[in-house]
């Protein structure tokens, strides 16, 4: 790293500093790395252990390279919030960020009041850059969130009770009154979902392109949208709920049940994934962290827990007081809470997992919050509230830096169309839905327990023979301590310790002659004795 | 307190004008992308049946001879260009971007059986049963127009008469001489009408004559008594020879490791040996149910393209014992010929039917001049399916081929013999004395003898 020169060399970064920077770089480097290095050790095949060794490399330079490009070539930075002497974090004020932050910026705060239309239930596209929204009474809005415009509003004349986009802004779903339907941008209605029946939530998988809800009584569907078949159709049994998350890590749908349970579920399986008892409670919020190891869950006994999805310990990592009617992590972390007009923002900032209080936002005493919602890649939270919506800045919330073929808030429409067809063409079959997303693509190990081998057996039982005969007996006293008797219980400590080894050959026989009595029982029978025959249960 | 928000110009992420392009802006972290490996899963499977949808191998037919085509021969300088000879004697120079003979060489009495071009590509050699070997002048300038009739003919410079039949022929690097093989290995000049050297190692016929592209002195040679020979001409003898169990029908160096050489054999396998070991092949490459008549290496030295009388044209990559691609027509009968184009592209087979075919060495390869783009994403397509090959329903249609039924049950039947034989060792092995019965590797087993 240094420069050599005529007349002695010269540094250009000091020794410290290149240390400090190699660090800095290493711990980049983990974040591409994607898991840890393979052990080739146990490989006998040469080829392939060359061929590994040199991917393995390239895994390594392309991780290198990714850690350079984050550091040196990323446009925007990250917000941040930091206070001196005395000042907290959570005693300042919306107003006095307002005062400090650009124009631009301080138009993202408002409050819009809507009284007579019910409470309000939001939903972002994965830009960031629309907003849906739909008010208990019947109104249903789309807002372009850049130029703060309206784009359509229509009012159905029916409850809504849930509002999601599908994969791009022309399109959202709204959970109406008796079904749930699909409409256009321009408020067009599409498709009406007779099969979901009365839905209370629905959530849109992206990746693969499924539209989950449950219903009042508790049924759970998936359905495909780009060919409307549905994929699933399940009774949870658990009763009605209307607390459902998607985790969008693996994309396992999770479901929040009135006696404290959380059910996670797949597409293609009629049993939950997992089920756990994870409050005393009613569970009346759920939210999970971007990076799929931290899920939230909140309670009615007023108790907030966190838990670890990769260990799932019997206890949470974590246990915060509070009510809690909706529940939200942002993509850089930070986890909101909103309960009757207060909204509490909680971070984790030495990293070991531990969420303290960052912010908070009190609303006006009666404003009831429905729903807390961060805007991707923004620095702000969407609160939607009885009496209509507002929006607050939480510096240090949204991921600074978006990627243009992920997810693009100053898309063309060109650029939508394009993405579209390709998201279409990487459409995931609902297979590919499980628990640990990296198991694909990895070799199951066998399950069945290796049978030991005869002489292993013998082995066995030789071993245990020698460890009896050892055994020296006790030395018994006052005339009985006859060899006869001695001899006697010699030999029945030796028979015992045969018996299990014995029994457990008796029992293979056992099932050996069985399975050869079924064969031969193929072999057919006189007339007479059909009736005996053992009949094969029918299939 | 110090405050700052995200906050992003419309100016830095938007174009100014419309002719401008779009910026792209990357960011790699994983926590933003869900679900990576089920992505490149699903690309892999859509790679895979694109490649299979646009593989279309077949490019053409080159259409003239009277009779089956017994040898063929390219010069590197030349790339649209290649000679035929044919087993009525009738040499053709065709040109591969038209499909059309640019000259022909008539003169031999009986088949051609070899063909060589000398380095700087003006000087046509060949041989025939008919004792003669025939130079003739290449017509540099025709070549490169392409369209020319095809009725010029030339004349031979010089033929040489000699006391035997000749197999093969091939021209030794920036130099002047050549190197038959029939009786013996005989080593002439352009100039002299006798050989100025000639070499006889064993009483057989020598079927298959090479010399090595990167030490021009030596030569590689198999007969028909079973074995392959190696000489140097600086030292004026042979130098070494091992024989094997069957004949090899030809043998082709490797043009970027000169010190290794696959040789194609009657027993359906080619085998790769380096020349400086030849106790053991380094690889035994099977997939062929018949003889293998011919083999020539592509100019990368990644793989080389063999024909086999089972009517099969394969194309096998260098370190692997079975094939990567094969191609097969109806039309298309015992193959005697194959060759590489000079630039990697392109193999062209010529066989009984009387026909040179031209297909693609990679089936399904976008011809022409591809944009950035496209390469990059053809690249995407390859890695995407190679690290997921080994998955089940990306195998099964990576590895599909079509194949016609005698040349499936064929291969069936081969791959159960194989198998019996091996289940008959194995019980040999269980039922005597751990270590009384040894089994040499194939690549040993097939040399009988190191001399």
């Amino acid at each position: 790293m240094g420069v050599k020169q005529d007349g002695g060399t010269i540094d250009i970064v000091p020794a410290m500093e290149q240390e400090k920077i190699s660090d800095e770089l290493d711990k980049r480097v983990k974040k591409f790395l994607r898991g840890a290095e393979a052990n080739l050790e146990g490989l006998k095949d040469k080829k392939l252990k060359g061929q590994l060794a040199v991917r393995e490399e390239l895994y390594g330079k392309s991780a290198h390279a990714a850690a350079k490009a984050e550091k040196w070539l990323l446009p925007s930075e990250g917000g941040y919030l930091e206070t001196e002497g005395i000042e907290k974090t959570w005693m300042i004020k919306q107003e006095s960020i307002a005062r400090e932050v650009d124009i631009l910026s301080s138009r993202s705060q408002y409050d819009i009041v809507l009284p007579d239309l019910g409470p309000y239930t939001l939903d972002f596209t994965s830009s960031g850059r629309y907003m849906a929204v739909g008010g208990r009474k019947g109104h249903l809005a789309i807002l372009d969130m850049k130029n703060m415009s309206l784009i359509r509003e229509i009012q159905v004349r029916e409850t809504v009770r849930d509002v999601a986009f599908l994969h791009n802004e022309l399109f959202f779903a709204a959970a109406q009154k008796k079904y749930p339907y699909i409409y256009n941008r321009d408020g067009t209605e599409l498709h009406c979902l007779k099969e979901h029946g009365a839905v209370l939530r629905l959530q849109f998988l992206k990746n693969h392109f499924l539209l989950a809800s449950v219903n009042k009584f508790g049924h759970l569907r998936y359905q495909d949208v780009t060919m409307g078949r549905m994929i699933g159709s399940y009774r949870t049994g658990l009763g009605r709920t209307d607390v459902m998350q998607v985790n969008p890590y693996n994309g396992v749908v999770a479901l929040g049940h009135s006696g404290g349970k959380v059910s996670m579920w797949k597409p293609t399986s009629s049993a939950p994934l997992l089920q756990r008892l994870c409050h005393k409670g009613p569970i009346s919020a759920m939210a999970f962290h971007p990076n799929g190891h931290l899920m939230a869950t909140a309670g009615k006994e007023k108790k907030i827990m966190l838990w670890d999805l990769r260990k799932l310990q019997d206890e949470p990592i974590q246990t915060l007081p509070g009510h809690a009617s909706t529940l939200d992590f942002s993509q850089k972390g930070l986890l909101a809470r909103g309960c009757n007009s207060y909204v509490q923002i909680l971070g984790d900032f030495s990293g070991s997992q531990n969420y303290e209080n960052y912010m908070g936002h009190g609303m006006i005493k009666g404003y009831q919050i429905g729903k807390v919602l961060f805007r991707p890649y923004e620095d702000v939270l969407g609160i939607g509230h009885s009496m209509g919506w507002s929006s607050i800045l939480i510096p240090g919330s949204g991921e600074p830096n978006f990627d243009t073929w992920v997810a693009n808030p100053f898309e063309t429409s060109k650029q939508r169309r394009e993405k579209e067809v390709h998201s279409l063409l990487d459409k995931l079959p609902p297979e590919t839905i499980m628990l640990n997303p990296t198991e694909l693509g990895t070799v199951k190990t066998q399950r069945r327990k290796e049978k030991r081998t005869k002489e292993e057996k013998e082995a066995e039982m030789e071993a245990a023979l020698e460890a009896v005969k050892g055994i020296e007996p006790k030395k018994k006293t006052k005339g009985r301590n006859k060899p006869s008797k001695r001899a006697k219980k010699k030999q029945e400590m030796i028979v015992s310790a045969k018996r299990p080894f014995l029994e457990q050959q008796k029992k293979e026989e056992e099932q050996a002659t069985r399975k050869k009595q079924k064969v031969s029982e193929q072999v057919e029978q006189p007339t007479a004795l059909q009736r005996f025959v053992r009949k094969k249960a029918a299939t | 307190m110090k405050v700052k928000v995200i906050s992003r110009s419309a100016d830095e992420f938007t174009k100014e004008r419309s002719q401008d392009l779009q910026r792209v802006f990357r960011n790699f972290d994983p926590s933003i992308r869900t679900q990576e490996k089920a992505v490149e899963y699903v690309r892999a499977q859509n790679a895979a049946k694109l490649d299979k949808i646009f593989a279309r191998p077949f490019v053409g037919a080159m259409e003239g001879h009277i009779d089956s085509i017994s040898c063929m021969a390219k010069n590197p300088n030349h790339l649209t260009g290649i000679f035929s000879g044919s087993m009525d004697g009738e040499i053709r120079l065709w040109n591969l971007a038209s499909r059309r003979t640019v000259c022909r060489f008539p003169g031999h009495k009986g088949a051609v059986q070899g063909l060589t071009v000398s380095t700087d590509g003006h000087v046509l050699v060949s041989c025939g049963t008919d004792s003669t070997i025939r130079l003739w002048g290449v017509p540099v300038s025709n070549l490169l127009e392409e369209d020319v009739s095809s009725d010029k003919s030339a004349e031979p410079r010089e033929t040489y008469v000699w006391k035997n039949a000749f197999r093969s022929v091939d021209h030794q690097w920036n130099s002047d001489r050549f190197a038959t093989g029939g009786a013996g290995v005989d080593i002439w000049n352009h100039n002299r009408s006798a050989p100025e050297q000639s070499y006889q190692w064993g009483t057989d016929t020598v079927v298959s004559v090479r010399f090595n592209p990167g030490e021009p002195d030596i030569l590689a040679t198999s007969a028909s008594d079973r074995s392959i020979a190696l000489y140097d001409l600086r030292m004026g003898k042979p130098t070494s020879k091992f024989i094997m169990r069957t004949r090899t029908n030809s043998i082709c160096w490797n043009p970027m490791e000169p010190i290794n050489f696959t040789a194609a054999n009657e027993d359906s396998n080619c085998y790769s040996f380096d020349c400086r070991k030849f106790g053991e092949a380094t690889c035994v490459h099977m997939d062929h149910v018949s003889a293998v008549m011919d083999i020539d290496y592509s100019p990368t030295g990644r793989e080389f393209v063999t024909g086999s009388y089972d009517r099969t044209v394969m194309i096998f990559p260098y370190n692997a014992g079975h094939k990567r691609e094969i191609y097969h027509t109806k039309r298309m009968q015992r193959v005697f010929c194959v060759k590489y184009s000079c630039d990697g592209s392109y193999v062209i087979s010529g066989s009984d039917d009387t026909n040179l075919r031209l297909w693609k060495s990679k089936a399904s390869e976008q011809l022409g001049v591809l944009l950035p783009r496209e390469q990059k994403k053809h690249e995407y397509h390859e890695a995407v399916k190679n690290r997921y090959k080994h998955l089940p329903e990306v195998k099964r249609i990576v590895r599909h081929r079509h194949l016609p039924k005698p040349i499936y049950k064929a291969g069936k039947q081969i791959r159960e013999q194989n198998e019996s034989q091996r289940k008959k060792h194995e019980k040999r092995k269980a039922h005597s004395a751990p270590g009384s019965i040894v089994q040499e590797p194939l690549r040993k087993r097939k040399i009988i003898k190191v001399e």
